[in-house]
């Protein structure tokens, strides 16, 4: 498991990650998030069609000791859910940053990704 | 203060993330909480226990003092065997769940849980009548070596006969050179042995069973596999599954309890005035139908109404379902009955089930 961190990604200071893809937005747990989880044995999703709010909790991450929340990076509509976590929460763990996504959101404002940390901020925050 | 094992550092050398337990500095996973769980159910895992306290009775009439002090009856053991049991206060209730080793009517040493040791033994030297107790945990480390390639794996280590040594039952003999208490006992539901040393000696017997264990698949493991792999067995925890308000009867740990044994025992008038009367709630085991991991602490309902919490829970990795415990309303304590865990503020169903949960095949 490696901590590099994505430079093509935005942060979140509760160490979601945020990628854009055209109108949409992924978004997924860091790989420090993960690793200081440890091992992930479920997710609770939002139902599609959903709306999250920025900066409030819309699902829940638990590892086999801790329950955590999951916060959004940005506001908008869900569109996509990762369903495979359902069955197979485990690939937050071994693939934070591509099969281990969590939502895919249309931003009810596109300039809010823009205000999440970059990889050098979020670097900056792990120290 | 943050106290430490004498292994404190091999656990850091190794890479575990440390926690503080009950004001120790504990190693809660190396690596993985499941690899570490699997590797106890598959191959051996080792753990250091050495948090665990112990407390000697030495004397004539040792084991007469004890014996009014547990719930269990080391008259009816032999040298070498070791008895689990309560201490229980005058309701019935859990001052303690221990270990009691008998070496001899005058030598019994009983193994306490870190986070009750000094009320333990405060509590025993008030109650005991006869032999005082003598607090012996800073004197010994603790190894549990545990898991199906567990016993191959001491015995290579050891010229004691491991194959005369019964569960419940304990020799005294070096392991690597390492003079040791070896125990046929544990806290996974495998076979294995929790290994006794002195504490200048524990490195050298955690090096020796990691290097010896490398052809067996051996891990070191944390207090997050501990956790998960007594759930499965349905073994209780203190301060969780039992502690000084609920009684052994109403933990479901009867068997422990010896009422008919000679000279009786602390809290055996209270359970023998419960057994009298029924037991009003019970320890289960149960299973979430519905999505979730039930969490120590979930309310567990029954058509909307509170009728108990979450005691312990955890997703099971080896039973690979949401697994937990809970005393319930005796009607609703026997196996199929159904009640829900509330798991923030849904109410997620779930179905009482025969434990351990662990099948062992």
């Amino acid at each position: 498991m490696s901590d590099s961190i994505p430079q093509n990604l935005k942060y979140t200071k509760e160490h979601e990650w945020a990628r854009v893809e055209g109108k949409t937005v992924v978004v997924g747990v860091t790989a420090h998030a993960q690793e200081a989880l440890g091992d992930v044995v479920y997710v609770e999703l939002p139902k599609l069609g959903a709306t999250i709010t920025e900066g409030k909790q819309f699902g829940v991450i638990e590892s086999t000791k801790a329950v955590s929340d999951l916060y959004a990076p940005l506001s908008g509509k869900v569109v996509k859910v990762n369903d495979a976590l359902t069955g197979n929460p485990s690939i937050i763990n071994t693939d934070p940053y591509g099969a281990g996504w969590i939502v895919e959101v249309e931003p009810s404002d596109t300039e809010q990704v823009g205000k999440l940390l970059d990889a050098a901020a979020y670097a900056e925050l792990l120290k | 203060m943050t106290r430490r094992t004498p292994l404190n550092e091999a656990h850091r050398k190794l890479g575990a993330r440390m926690v503080d337990f009950v004001g120790w500095d504990m190693p809660v996973q190396y690596t993985s909480v499941i690899a570490e769980h699997e590797a106890v159910r598959t191959a051996v895992g080792l753990f250091d226990v050495s948090h665990m306290g112990e407390i000697e009775f030495a004397g004539p009439g040792a084991l007469e003092t004890v014996n009014r002090l547990i719930s269990n009856d080391l008259a009816r053991c032999q040298d070498g065997q070791a008895v689990y049991a309560g201490l229980l206060n005058d309701l019935g209730g859990f001052v303690d769940d221990v270990v009691a080793y008998r070496f001899s009517p005058e030598r019994i040493l009983i193994c306490v849980n870190s986070s009750n040791r000094e009320k333990d033994f405060a509590w025993m030297k008030a109650r005991a009548e006869g032999v005082a107790p003598v607090d012996r945990g800073d004197d010994f480390a603790q190894i549990a070596v545990q898991g199906p390639n567990a016993v191959a794996l001491v015995q290579r280590l050891t010229k004691a006969d491991l194959s005369q040594v019964g569960t419940y039952r304990f020799t005294e003999g070096e392991v690597a050179g390492v003079k040791s208490i070896i125990s046929r006992t544990g806290y996974t539901g495998e076979d294995g042995f929790e290994l006794y040393c002195a504490t200048d000696d524990a490195v050298k017997l955690w090096d020796a069973l990691l290097e010896a264990g490398q052809p067996d698949g051996v891990k070191p493991c944390g207090l997050g596999a501990r956790d998960s792999l007594r759930t499965e067995m349905k073994y209780a925890l203190y301060g969780n599954d039992i502690d000084d308000a609920h009684t052994a009867l109403e933990a479901g740990l009867g068997w422990i309890v010896k009422l008919d044994k000679a000279g009786g025992f602390i809290g055996k008038d209270a359970l023998v005035a419960q057994k009298a009367a029924g037991v009003q709630r019970k320890l289960v085991g149960f299973e979430l139908t519905g999505a979730g991991i039930p969490r120590h602490g979930y309310p567990l309902l029954k058509d909307g109404v509170r009728v108990g919490e979450v005691t312990s829970g955890t997703q099971g990795p080896s039973v690979k379902k949401p697994i937990g415990m809970g005393y319930v309303p005796t009607a609703l304590a026997t196996e199929g009955s159904t009640f829900d865990v509330e798991i923030r503020g849904r109410a997620v169903p779930a179905v009482v089930v025969k434990t351990p949960f662990l099948k062992k095949s």
